[in-house]
C-alpha cells in the first residue's frame, strides 16, 4: 500500500507551496498519473481522505488526469500504446524500447484562495 | 498520519537498532510538523453565493514529482556511497524468495576478503538483523511498522550509524514485498531482485514493475527444480520481456550451487 505514501508526498508538497505564497487553503489540486507509474488510483483514494486531514488540502477537490503509456521501439523505432510495462513491440516484437511516457507521479498545479 | 508507517502516532513510526542495543524509536523527518490551519471555518458559504471573487483564486503552477522528496535524498545517499566508494545493493523480493539466506551465504564465504555492512527492513522483529550479527558484520535493522518498503530518507539514517568505511560494500534488504519497493530508489548502485524457483515462472510479469526496476535477477532454491514443475528457461524469458537488460544468476544459497558466478560479478563490480 505505497499510495499512502504517495498521498503523504503530495500533502507535502501542498504544505511547501502553500507556505511558500503564504496561502492557507487549496480548493483544487490537479494530479498527473502515468497508466505506468505503479499506482493504483482506487487506492489512492482510499488513502486520500485520511492523508489529507488536517492539512491545506483537507478541503480541496482532486482531478486526476491520467496519462497514456507510450513507448518507442529501440529496434525498428515504431511508437506505440503500452498497456503493460512488459509489451512488447506490435510491429518488430522486440522487447527493447524507450519508454516516452506514462511513467508521470506529478502534481500539477494548485488552486488557492 | 504518517505516509511511512500509516499510523497517527510517533510511537509506530520506523525504528531503526542495532543487534544488542536498546531499541529506540526514531523519529525521522516526518512532514506532520502540526501544523494546522483552521481556514475552512467559513468554506460552507464562500463557495455558494455569487459575488464575484475570482480575483482571490489563484493558480499554482508547480509541476512537481511527487516522490521529489525520496529522489532528492536517494541522490544524497547515492552521492555520499560515490564519495567513499562503496558498492551499495537493494536486495528485493517477495517474503521468503531467500534474501536474508542468500545474504548469509555470501558474507560467510566472502567477509573476510570484502568488508560488508547490511541493512535489514522488516516490518517486525529484528530476527534478520540477529542472523548477520551472528556472522560479525555490522548491521541495523529498520522496522517499517506498517510500511509496505524502504525509503531513502531511512537508509540516510540507519547508514549515519553504521559509520561506514571507505571501499566497502553495503548491502540493504528491503522489505520483503515484490509490489512497493520498486517505486523508492534508496541511493543503491544496482538493484538485486530475487526469485525462487518455487514463486512459480510467471512472477516477473505477474509483478513487473520490480523486475523492470532492476539490474539484476537472482534465482534462488535451483536445488528444489527436480521436485516441482518450473521452466526456467521460461521464468527467465517472462523476466526479459520485462526488462530485457536484466543479468541472471541461478543460485542456490543452500547447497551453495551457482554461488560462485554472483561472487564474481560481486568482485568485479567492486571498484
Amino acid at each position: 500500500m505505497h499510495e499512502l505514501s504517495i498521498a503523504m508526498g503530495i500533502v507535502k508538497i501542498a504544505e511547501d507551496e502553500t507556505a511558500k505564497v503564504e496561502e492557507k487553503t487549496i480548493v483544487k489540486i490537479e494530479l498527473e498519473i502515468g497508466e505506468l507509474a505503479g499506482v493504483e488510483i482506487d487506492a489512492l483514494n482510499f488513502v486520500w481522505n485520511s492523508a489529507v486531514k488536517d492539512s491545506v488540502l483537507e478541503n480541496a477537490e482532486k482531478e486526476i488526469t491520467i496519462i497514456k503509456g507510450i513507448a518507442i521501439c529501440a529496434d525498428c523505432n515504431t511508437e506505440f500504446y503500452l498497456e503493460n510495462i512488459y509489451d512488447s513491440c506490435p510491429k518488430c516484437n522486440s522487447n527493447f524500447k524507450g519508454i516516452i511516457q506514462g511513467k508521470e507521479l506529478r502534481v500539477k498545479s494548485l488552486e488557492v484562495i | 498520519m504518517c505516509g511511512t508507517c500509516g499510523c497517527g502516532s510517533e510511537t509506530n513510526g520506523p525504528v531503526i537498532s542495532k543487534p544488542g542495543e536498546q531499541s529506540h524509536n526514531h523519529s525521522h523527518e516526518h512532514t506532520h510538523d502540526g501544523v494546522h490551519f483552521h481556514s475552512h471555518e467559513h468554506s460552507e458559504h464562500t463557495h455558494t453565493h455569487d459575488h464575484d471573487h475570482t480575483h482571490q483564486h489563484k493558480v499554482l503552477e508547480i509541476e512537481q514529482d511527487i516522490l521529489q522528496n525520496n529522489a532528492v535524498m536517494a541522490a544524497r545517499n547515492r552521492g555520499y556511497f560515490d564519495a567513499k566508494n562503496i558498492f551499495a545493493l537493494n536486495l528485493v523480493s517477495s517474503p521468503g524468495s531467500g534474501k536474508t539466506s542468500i545474504l548469509e551465504k555470501t558474507l560467510a564465504d566472502l567477509s573476510s576478503t570484502i568488508p560488508f555492512y547490511v541493512i535489514e527492513g522488516d516490518q517486525q522483529t529484528l530476527n534478520d538483523a540477529n542472523r548477520i550479527d551472528a556472522l560479525k558484520i555490522p548491521v541495523i535493522q529498520i522496522n517499517t511498522g506498517k510500511g509496505c518498503h524502504l525509503e531513502s530518507d531511512m537508509v540516510y539514517d540507519a547508514v549515519k550509524k553504521l559509520e561506514l568505511k571507505n571501499n566497502s560494500v553495503l548491502m540493504i534488504e528491503n522489505v520483503g514485498n515484490l509490489v512497493c519497493p520498486s517505486m523508492f530508489d534508496l541511493g543503491e548502485s544496482k538493484r538485486v531482485v530475487i526469485i525462487s524457483v518455487t514463486e512459480g515462472e510467471d512472477k516477473p510479469i505477474k509483478y513487473p514493475d520490480m523486475f523492470h526496476t532492476s539490474d539484476i535477477c537472482i534465482i534462488n532454491k535451483v536445488d528444489l527444480l527436480p521436485y516441482i514443475n518450473v521452466n526456467v528457461k521460461k521464468l527467465k524469458d517472462y523476466a526479459l520481456q520485462v526488462n530485457p537488460n536484466l543479468q541472471f544468476f541461478e543460485v542456490s544459497a543452500t547447497t551453495g550451487e551457482g554461488m560462485e558466478k554472483w561472487y564474481s560479478w560481486l568482485q568485479t563490480n567492486i571498484k
